[in-house]
């Protein structure tokens, strides 16, 4: 029999179905989470970076700690959100992909908000004084800080995706894990792995691997290029 | 909108009047009663040694942070009128083109894109920056960043600048093009209001000197008057000092 590299490389080679079914729902997911941690995480980190209110600390404090939520106690939190005796039992979502995008975006956004107030905190520190000289106030402020930021912003928004694409506790609790439907990349290589079908979680493992490696490296380049041409 | 500009720069905000004020942080009382009055059309340079109070001074003036006593009115009675502009000590240009340095600061004020582009288009070609238009602002050479700081403030068509320190990390050549800078501006009726540290600057740009010690603005006149028949030991000190200096 072959060994279960050979059986992964044949698998990416002749682009298995089933393994391109999984790689597309887990990229989708994790776009997804990681567009909406975007959407809601940009706007809010640059708020509070410049927002000064009572209890300020403590939800900075809250969030950095969130930054480091195991993904299985994020999955476990939508999981009762969603099961049908929860708060939100009635819209059915559980075993989704919608809860799977759901128990990310909450991992992903702790990341996306606290990266983004302490980028635009610094940048505020700096440009505060010039932005107010040129008529911006302080909520015209937050969209010219993002851009101003916007190099070390996505180095941190890539490591989110990183977050997201690598775990596999929170997608396997609200997922299910369900073939063709809720399967993903970690949660196949948990359950391949443990049937013992090596081949096909080998496969997975390396293109997950290829993904992050991929990510890193274009953060990287892009952050080289940035200093080269913005300054 | 475009009925308000053009009443707004039909009204002069200029003079700029100072009473009786006061800056202080905790107990430490940074300016002490400035009694000031800013007139149109004259160069008036802020002089006094370290932490006098010279950048603070113009940062107040400029609206940038609120006296603690005391008053800072415009004649246009406006608290912060749109037609004055400022070059910081250290101006921050955003990580972006000279071209969208230029343009930000108008879309701030509420000019229409096209209205907007003629602006920076004019503006490059006067600072002499249209070859350096599509550069990245913060890997310009410091005379050159500097001239972009200018350029910027100047595209907001203010009726007074207040420049701190404006050629304080140049070479002396690129003091000149600052220099001549501002000459034009004041020619074209551009009320100057600058710090210097450079006592031959200032003799060089000053028509008015106002002199601050320790946060007292203890003399206030003519320029010629100022450099000749000092009339506090304070003065004579610093301009005999900053001479030898």
């Amino acid at each position: 029999m072959d060994g279960p590299f050979l059986i992964a490389i044949g698998l990416i080679a002749s682009g298995d179905p089933a393994l391109t079914e999984i790689i597309a729902l887990s990229l989708k997911v994790t776009l997804t989470a990681v567009s909406i941690g975007c959407l809601v995480g940009l706007p809010l980190g640059a708020g509070l970076a410049l927002a000064r209110f009572p209890g300020r600390g403590v939800i900075v404090v809250a969030f950095n700690a969130l930054m480091g939520l195991p993904p299985v106690v994020a999955g476990l939190l939508v999981y009762l959100m969603l099961s049908r005796s929860g708060p939100l039992g009635d819209l059915a979502l559980l075993f989704t992909p919608t809860a799977m995008v759901i128990a990310q975006t909450i991992l992903i956004l702790p990341i996306v908000i606290s990266l983004t107030r302490s980028v635009v905190e610094d940048l505020w520190a700096e440009y505060r004084e010039q932005l107010r000289s040129l008529g911006a106030g302080r909520l015209r402020s937050v969209p010219t800080l993002l851009w101003d930021g916007r190099v070390s912003l996505v180095t941190g928004i890539l490591a989110g995706f990183g977050r997201a694409s690598a775990e596999v506790g929170a997608v396997l609790i609200v997922g299910g894990n369900i073939a063709g439907h809720t399967r993903t990349m970690t949660t196949a290589i948990t359950l391949e792995t443990s049937r013992g079908s090596l081949g096909l979680a080998v496969a997975l493992g390396i293109i997950l691997l290829l993904i992050t490696l991929s990510l890193n490296a274009a953060a990287w380049g892009l952050a080289q290029s940035a200093r080269g041409r913005l300054g | 909108m475009k009925v308000d500009k053009v009443i707004a720069s039909a009204t002069t905000i200029l003079p700029l009047r100072l009473k009786d004020m006061s800056y202080s942080v905790g107990n430490a009382r940074l300016l002490d009663g400035i009694d000031l009055t800013v007139k149109a059309g004259r160069r008036l340079v802020v002089m006094g040694p370290n932490g006098a109070g010279k950048s603070l001074l113009l940062r107040l003036c400029h609206g940038l942070i609120e006296p603690t006593s005391g008053s800072i009115s415009w004649q246009s009675q406006d608290p912060r009128p749109a037609a004055q502009a400022m070059v910081l000590q250290r101006p921050v240009l955003l990580r972006r083109s000279v071209r969208a340095n230029l343009n930000y600061p108008l879309a701030l004020a509420g000019y229409a894109r096209a209205a907007r582009s003629e602006m920076v288009q004019k503006t490059l070609a006067r600072f002499g920056l249209i070859p350096l238009a599509e550069r990245p602002a913060r890997l310009l050479s410091g005379g050159e960043q500097q001239r972009l700081a200018l350029a910027r403030a100047w595209a907001l068509r203010p009726q007074i600048l207040f420049l701190d320190e404006p050629s304080a990390a140049l070479d002396p050549s690129a003091t000149r093009a600052i220099e001549d800078l501002i000459f034009q501006f004041s020619a074209e009726g551009i009320t100057i209001v600058m710090t210097s540290h450079d006592l031959f600057q200032a003799r060089r740009l000053a028509q008015d000197v106002a002199f601050l010690h320790r946060g007292r603005l203890i003399e206030h006149g003519p320029a010629a008057q100022f450099f000749d028949a000092p009339q506090t030991p304070e003065a004579r000190d610093f301009l005999g000092g900053a001479l030898i200096w």
